[in-house]
């Protein structure tokens, strides 16, 4: 049974390094998550650890992951995804956009709650979104709310909202947390948000869990919130403690101090393959949310004419390069989009590992070898300068490999592993752009909308599109992407989109790292999908006879 | 001695004020601001011109950098440290005040356990120069001083916390700690310092005895030392008496260097650890570019650099009477 299971899930699995099927076995039984043959049962502590301490408990004004992770359990969204990425209802009840995508109805559920026992009601709605457009307001989301001509709360139940155009991300706006107006009006209006009480203690959502204690630099504890709408959480109490260091958490995983953390390729694959290890915790493994790539500053003749980038795409072993910086343990980028997301295609040109190839197209623009095997063209030798941040150790090894697959073409490339802050002041965000290469990363959002980064209108000194790349077609495809609300229609846009990148190679995309989780096995119906592991937080449960923490 | 403490107590004013204008000019110095370290490394599609901006001129950063520094000296005048530009805006008196008990506590004990074990083991090897006990001594000192404490830390925390179970590996308190007994609760916080005092004892045990080692070996070399022997004083009252309290004297002037240092936290152990103390806090606000907590870090932390040094000056006179009557007889 398991073998066939694992044969499908290998045949559904994209191009690209596949783990093997021993891991996979390591996963509990894929529909259930492990939930079969125990009852759902209330109680017990989840520890978990956060790398970063948390800077406070309202995420809409905080930019940090860990604030992000300990507020989803605080506060709703109106609307969420499901497993497969795709929208579901949080706080609303429905919703419904016109045809001419410019107005969206939106019910609300009727039985949430505010923690301090107030009603939820379309107000707050009103008050959440009047405090995202205020420009007092301390927010990284506020460019999202941009789009929305009015809001108008119906009755408490119903809300109106208006566009002042067709605006692709009018959902997604609204999976942004909502904020209770009776205990924060007086702080939203005077931008002073930040130091209200509750961002510090006591914060007051409508979300599964409560707030308990939070102790600076040590540990976060929430616990259930008994009169969830959707449902008490059967877990009682998740912990968040801070624990600066990997190798630390890494040990209190073994030493089951904490109950869930990510792992790196290496411990994944070599570090945690014992008995021990496997029978306390299970494994998890899926395409994680950023891609990294080798970009061209094209504004360098030597890189415009892209033939040469899909030379050097030619000669880049791509499985090597996985199995050599990860282990295996990441997935072929072959655009930017996510394998498995609604807008990816895989019907795309792929460049595989082909030195001859790559030299013949590398002739073609008129590089040719002299004597030494260097590469040449009007006298100039083929040579660069591949830059990278400091403190990440897999973007250096990438850049190592990328400089001997080069070299072997006779393009000699020198590497410079440089500060972040200081590559990005002054070398990538400069206005006369001072880099050749670079290895970056791009984090993919939930949207396929990558307007900033492809669009030939933001390669201005402060925008994202610093590798100069312009194309009439992508900058067409981008405006009807974002311009509409039906999923079907823009799909057609991001497919050909993907299609022209891949031609065109302005960056050669690498891979997507796997996000590498673990979560101790006594915590049950956890099911990998597309979504990651978190999706259905408040239905893990452990079953009463394997609880670990009884003291409630 | 009074009048010579207070005068040395106010040529530190300018020196303090020396320090933070060329601290509060080499951070700003550093590439990038903490608005823009804000918003999520700031290779983010989300960052928006315009907050930052406005954040800019809340924080005062849109001024030239003498009005700044002009600014946060006065306010420094009326003791206000000012907020975190931190995500979190609180007061930095209060994020300083939540961390540094710790930190105090930490290194105050490991201090006092160096000093304990230090004196001692110098004093031994000294007066037994080259023997077993000697040796052995170098060896370990050696080790001590070769050993990076961060594989020190994660091999102990491998032995006691994974393999035998026997102490927490990290953070200060068990999860339960709230629902101990007082006397559980006590040895549970206890356990928690054992493998970071632990740690840092071993790094600095072995500087430490080595000076003391040194200073003894000079002193039992000198006259007097042979004059008391002469005189048919017991060894244990030559050394104990006569010897030890000058061969003290460079051992407190290391011990007044070591001081601010008892404040300042050590970054690698408290990472480690995951212990909230004063060195994690600089990093953090060094990497956010959060330059009111930096500051204010800077000005606690050079405050009590320059008290105890004057606290060392004065302590010599205490401890060695020839400075004492010296000064009095220059006078």
């Amino acid at each position: 049974m398991r073998r066939a299971a694992c044969r499908l899930a290998a045949a559904l699995v994209l191009a690209g390094a596949l783990g093997g099927c021993g891991q996979r076995a390591e996963a509990p039984a894929e529909a259930t998550g492990g939930a079969e043959g125990y009852t759902a049962a209330y109680g017990d502590t989840l520890i978990e650890a956060l790398t970063g301490n948390i800077s406070g408990l309202i995420p809409n004004v905080q930019s940090d992951s860990a604030s992000f992770d300990v507020g989803s359990l605080l506060y709703n969204g109106l609307v969420t995804r499901d497993k497969n990425l795709n929208f579901i209802g949080d706080l609303a009840e429905s919703w419904k956009f016109s045809k001419d995508c410019l107005d969206l109805a939106i019910k609300l559920k009727r039985n949430a709650k505010w923690h301090d026992g107030q009603p939820f009601t379309a107000d707050d709605v009103l008050f959440t979104y009047e405090t995202m457009i205020n420009p007092k307001t301390p927010t990284a989301y506020r460019e999202d709310f941009k789009a929305v001509a009015s809001v108008a709360a119906v009755d408490p139940y119903t809300l109106h909202v208006r566009y002042k155009a067709p605006y692709a991300k009018a959902l997604q706006t609204w999976e942004t947390w909502i904020l209770p107006r009776h205990v924060l009006e007086k702080y939203a209006v005077a931008g002073k948000l930040r130091d209200a009480p509750q961002n510090r203690t006591d914060p007051v959502g409508t979300g599964p869990y409560r707030f308990h204690e939070w102790r600076p630099g040590e540990k976060v504890v929430l616990v259930a919130n008994p009169e969830y709408f959707e449902g008490r959480p059967y877990l009682s109490r998740v912990v968040y403690r801070i624990i600066p260091s990997q190798a630390t958490i890494f040990l209190e995983l073994k030493a089951k101090g904490v109950d869930s953390a990510g792992l790196t390729a290496l411990q994944y694959q070599r570090q945690t393959d014992y008995p021990a290890f496997r029978k306390a915790y299970h494994k998890y493994r899926y395409p994680g949310n950023a891609y990294t790539y080798l970009g061209f500053n094209l504004k360098d003749p030597r890189f415009r004419d892209a033939r040469v980038r899909r030379a050097f795409a030619h000669a880049i072993n791509k499985k090597a390069l996985i199995d050599g910086v990860l282990l295996g343990l990441g997935r072929d980028a072959t655009g930017p989009y996510k394998p498995g997301t609604w807008a990816y295609t895989a019907k795309v040109k792929t460049y595989p590992y082909d030195m001859a190839r790559a030299r013949a197209l590398l002739a073609e623009v008129g590089w040719r070898p002299n004597a030494e095997g260097v590469l040449v063209k009007d006298g100039q030798p083929f040579k660069f300068e591949l830059m990278t941040n400091r403190g990440n150790d897999e973007r250096k090894k990438v850049a190592e490999i990328v400089q001997a697959a080069l070299q072997e073409l006779g393009v000699q490339v020198e590497i410079r592993v440089i500060e972040w802050a200081a590559l990005l002041k002054e070398y990538i965000k400069r206005p006369e752009r001072r880099f050749d290469a670079i290895v970056l990363g791009w984090g993919v959002g939930l949207d396929p909308d990558q307007y900033n980064i492809w669009h030939s209108s933001k390669t201005g000194a402060d925008e994202l599109n610093f590798i100069s790349y312009a194309n009439p077609e992508v900058d067409r495809l981008l405006e009807q992407g974002r311009s509409s609300c039906h999923q079907e229609e823009r799909t057609k846009h991001y497919r050909r989109l993907q299609e022209v990148l891949a031609e065109d190679q302005p960056i050669i995309f690498l891979y997507f790292r796997d996000a590498l989780p673990v979560v101790s096995s006594r915590v049950k119906r956890i099911v990998p999908a597309p979504a990651g592991i978190r999706y259905n937080f408040t239905e893990w449960f452990v079953p009463k006879q394997l609880q670990r923490y009884t003291a409630d | 001695m009074l009048g010579y403490a207070l005068r040395r107590l106010l040529l530190a004013l300018p020196l303090l004020v020396g320090i933070t204008f060329i601290s509060f000019v080499v951070i700003h110095l550093a590439p990038g601001e903490p608005t823009e370290m804000q918003d999520g490394g700031d290779l983010s599609t989300r960052s928006d011109k315009q907050m930052r901006e406005r954040l800019r001129e809340e924080y005062g950063l849109d001024k030239p950098l003498p009005v700044q520094y002009w600014n946060w000296l006065t306010r420094l005048s009326r003791l206000d440290f000012g907020k975190s530009f931190g995500p979190d805006a609180r007061p930095v008196l209060e994020k300083i005040g939540q961390r540094l008990p710790v930190t105090l506590l930490l290194n105050v004990v490991e201090m006092l356990i160096i000093i304990v074990l230090a004196v001692p083991i110098g004093v031994l090897s000294a007066t037994r120069q080259y023997s077993t006990f000697d040796k052995v001594t170098t060896v370990f000192v050696f080790v001590g001083f070769a050993t990076p404490d961060f594989w020190l830390a994660l091999l102990l925390m491998m032995l006691f916390g994974v393999q035998l179970g026997w102490l927490p590996i990290s953070g200060l308190r068990s999860l339960n700690w709230e629902y101990l007994p007082f006397l559980r609760q006590q040895w549970d916080f206890l356990s928690h310092l054992i493998l970071p005092i632990g740690v840092a004892t071993f790094g600095g045990l072995a500087g430490f005895s080595r000076y003391m080692r040194q200073s003894m070996l000079e002193v039992v070399r000198q006259d007097y030392v042979q004059t008391a022997r002469a005189k048919g004083l017991a060894e244990g009252v030559v050394i104990g008496k006569h010897a030890l309290r000058n061969a003290l004297l460079p051992i407190v002037t290391i011990l007044g260097l070591s001081l601010p240092g008892l404040v300042g936290g050590s970054v690698i152990i408290e990472s480690i650890f995951a212990i909230p103390g004063m060195g994690q806090l600089m990093v953090q606000a060094v990497f956010e570019r959060d330059y009111p907590v930096i500051m204010g870090n800077l000005v606690v932390v050079s405050t009590l650099t320059l008290l105890a040094n004057l606290v060392a000056d004065v302590t010599y006179g205490l401890v060695d009477p020839r400075i004492r009557v010296g000064r009095r007889r220059g006078r």
